[in-house]
């Protein structure tokens, strides 16, 4: 019988709404970031670094990407004979067929995958931050607890611990209460969504759990343990780690990566991020082009400057062009003499020529102000912006643009544009 | 399924100076992110041929890392794969390889053992893009025995390092030289050639009873007459790697954006051992103007006309121009390098002067990485 000391089960289903047209057609764990990588590959690659070679991604929303981008594990070492990476989409039953209804009950509905493999502990990851962790160094933390669950922690700061779910723990690292988004927070260690069960527990609470609707870890299932006297235990994380949910703090972190040394570190050598690289050939730089404080992907071809910026692989900037503080994905072109300032541009877009994105005083977005702020313009995957148009900040675009479509050239700051057929 | 594929990469050339100590040209670093030999291994993967032998003998050690996982060029598969031969002593031979011909003659059964018609034969050392199949197709209207790919070089170029050749005006192959010091002719042999796969046998099997070892002198050139020995030329870019300057100058013609095109952009594209490093780092101070720059790179200074391979770290306040810095070369603050090939895997000392005067200098520096 197959037996794995540990498994991963990688949550990765999300649409993560909060960035806005960037997930309008992929789900938020395949968005690009840092040039050439995608979030999901973050967690993906702490796993087989941490010697875990059996990993379940759990999907739902807009699955094709990660799919294709998954395949059977090639750039992560995960095309195993026996384990490996498993898709894992909700599917039919003969009663009771159901999506995923919250986290727990998804992995709850997987229950014949986890058995598969008769685990001994099992990792609940999320495919949402970026992070590099040595999931191992958790498990020895779990096993010396006797633990039945451990949950990753680390310490924010105490102003911004009611965002979080916050653990209080003793001295001994075990947790005796929880608190989800306190108002008054009692401690500062916040929750980071990864744990690790003692899978005897993890089942027998799945089952006690199973019609709970929306089951969720954080609001049933870790409770339903601690309810029932297990021994829950913070392990304390002190490393990088970003939650990339708003554009804002997506813009921040892809920004992050600039710095002359940056404090999340691509190029050290002993915990190797991989991604799926279908782009291998070098990138080209013009001799009239610009180029300071910004990370470039491979195969790209800068004709332009660029100042500051995170450009991702295939990317062609024409002559003239000027990108300013922006992130530029995938396969974008932007046209000659097209200046671009703090703008997120997603993956295979046309930017016509002669372009200014992100001018302007800010003003607040009409369509969502709370996703579409930090004063950036958003372009979501597949669009195109046509030739000399004015866009101004706080702005999001998805689809094929015509001039038409911009009332004298321009879109005021805080106006959106999405063409039908696109739903945000 | 109708060919498989020999790839000659056992080879040396004294020319390549000091470049060719560490490896054998096959693996010599191409155009910022690949190898010579991945040129070979695409065409014959993107032409579906799908069994395909690598024949190592000089200095194998970069090549068969290079090769340790066959994925990469999409082989590995239940039908057919990549096979790397080595020399290896039998009960009935106990030498290297004395010459082409004998490196497939030793490896004769791998010939024996298929069922395809053809064999398509061709050299780790060049660097090209060709969908084999049209010159199959060409090769069996001919009714040829041996199928010659040649190119016209252009009028001036010194064609003394190559096989020249003459052709009738049905393209069949009338003259043939190896290396002439004096050629009648411009066009050249690329190395590439198509056989029947029993015709290849009968040939090889009967050169080694007469104890003659070499492809091109002892069966091309002997059997002209005798044998239907026809040319087909190709158009496309195609370069050898041989000697310091065709080395240098191959790579630099990446710099030229139609060649880019044809290899980087065009369908269908040359595969390589994927690296899993980061994207290229551009730092303040950066001044990077016609290069191309591999992942990996973090640049603190001026670059200008070079080619920057996989991972190399350019200090502050440093000049490179008109240079190809290999991979994995650490560039100490305040150096100058112009006219150069910074061997892979160098360690440059910061404040050093580094300029080929006459032609391209190589520079081979071992310094202690950290102890800087």
């Amino acid at each position: 019988m197959i037996k794995k000391e540990m498994i991963a089960m990688l949550l990765a289903g999300g649409q993560g709404s909060r960035l806005g047209v960037l997930t309008a057609k992929v789900a938020k764990p395949a968005v690009a970031f840092g040039g050439k990588y995608r979030i999901i590959d973050f967690p993906l690659s702490n796993c087989i670094n941490s010697g875990i070679d059996t990993v379940g991604v759990l999907t739902q929303y807009q699955p094709l990407r990660l799919n294709s981008h998954i395949g059977i594990g090639i750039p992560w070492d995960l095309d195993r004979n026996n384990g490996g990476v498993t898709i894992l989409p909700p599917y039919e039953k003969s009663n009771n067929s159901e999506w995923y209804t919250g986290t727990a009950n998804a992995i709850f509905q997987n229950m014949n995958y986890m058995e598969s493999y008769n685990p001994e502990y099992v990792l609940i990851l999320s495919g949402d931050h970026i992070y590099k962790m040595d999931y191992e160094v958790m498990l020895d933390f779990h096993k010396e607890n006797h633990a039945d669950v451990t949950i990753a922690t680390m310490p924010v700061p105490i102003e911004e611990a009611s965002r979080f779910g916050i653990v209080i723990a003793d001295d001994d690292k075990r947790i005796h209460e929880f608190e989800e988004k306190p108002e008054h927070p009692r401690s500062n260690l916040a929750s980071m969504g990864i744990y690790i069960f003692s899978w005897k527990v993890l089942k027998e609470a799945l089952y006690a759990m199973k019609d709970q609707s929306g089951c969720d870890f954080g609001k049933h299932i870790i409770p339903y343990c601690h309810e029932n006297g297990k021994r829950l235990f913070a392990y304390e994380y002190n490393g990088y780690w970003k939650d990339v949910g708003t554009l804002g703090s997506y813009w921040e972190a892809n920004m992050e990566l600039i710095d002359l040394i940056p404090e999340f570190n691509l190029y050290e050598e002993y915990w190797k991020i991989y991604t799926k690289s279908d782009i291998i050939e070098p990138q080209y730089v013009s001799a009239e082009s610009v180029i300071e404080k910004s990370i470039i992907g491979e195969g790209s071809e800068i004709y332009g400057d660029v100042h500051n910026s995170v450009i991702g692989p295939g990317v062609t900037v024409g002559k003239g062009a000027v990108i300013r503080d922006s992130i530029i994905m995938r396969g974008t072109q932007i046209g000659d003499g097209t200046t671009v300032d703090k703008a997120i541009i997603a993956e295979n877009c046309q930017i016509g020529s002669g372009a200014v994105l992100g001018v302007g005083e800010e003003a607040p977005n009409k369509l969502n102000a709370g996703i579409y702020s930090f004063g950036l313009v958003t372009i979501g995957e597949d669009s195109t912006v046509p030739d000399g148009v004015t866009i101004g900040r706080n702005t999001a675009i998805s689809g094929v643009t015509v001039k038409e479509d911009y009332p004298d050239g321009v879109l005021e700051s805080g106006e959106v544009i999405i063409k039908a057929g696109d739903s945000v | 399924m109708k060919a498989i594929g020999i790839i000659l990469a056992g080879g040396n050339n004294s020319r390549m100076q000091e470049l060719s100590n560490k490896r054998a040209i096959a693996a010599m670093p191409i155009g910022g992110s690949y190898r010579s030999i991945d040129f070979a291994l695409s065409n014959m993967s993107n032409s579906h041929i799908q069994t395909v032998a690598v024949l190592t003998q000089y200095s194998a050690r970069s090549l068969n890392e290079h090769l340790s996982s066959s994925k990469w060029w999409n082989f590995g598969r239940k039908q057919g794969g990549l096979f790397v031969f080595n020399p290896t002593v039998t009960v009935d031979n106990s030498w290297w390889y004395r010459g082409t011909a004998d490196a497939m003659y030793q490896n004769i059964n791998f010939l024996k053992k298929r069922h395809e018609p053809y064999v398509i034969i061709t050299s780790g050392d060049c660097v090209y893009k060709m969908d084999y199949n049209e010159v199959l197709d060409y090769h069996i209207e001919k009714k040829a025995d041996i199928t010659v790919v040649c190119k016209d070089m252009p009028a001036g170029v010194d064609v003394s390092r190559f096989g020249v050749v003459r052709m009738n005006e049905d393209s069949k192959i009338i003259e043939f030289e190896e290396k002439p010091m004096v050629s009648r002719s411009n066009t050249i042999s690329t190395g590439i050639y198509i056989v029947r796969r029993r015709q290849l046998i009968e040939m090889l099997e009967r050169s080694a009873a007469e104890d003659r070892w070499d492809f091109v002198t002892d069966i091309l050139i002997r059997y002209k007459n005798m044998k239907q020995i026809y040319g087909y030329k190709m158009k496309e870019y195609w370069s050898n790697i041989a000697t310091v300057e065709s080395y240098y100058q191959t790579n630099m013609d990446f710099l030229n954006p139609d060649v880019r095109k044809y290899f980087f952009r065009d369908d269908p594209k040359i595969c390589s051992k994927v690296d899993d490093l980061p994207p290229a780092k551009y730092n303040v101070g950066s001044d990077v103007h016609n290069s191309l720059i591999a992942s990996g790179c973090i640049i603190n200074s001026k670059v200008e006309n070079s080619v920057l391979f996989k991972k190399v770290f350019v200090g502050k306040n440093c000049v490179i121009k008109n240079s190809i810095i290999l991979n994995d070369v650490y560039i100490g603050d305040n150096t100058h390098i112009e006219n150069c090939i910074v061997e892979s895997r160098d360690t440059l000392k910061a404040n050093t002067y580094y300029c080929g005067d006459n032609g391209i200098k190589i520079v081979l520096e071992n310094n202690q990485r950290y102890m800087l």
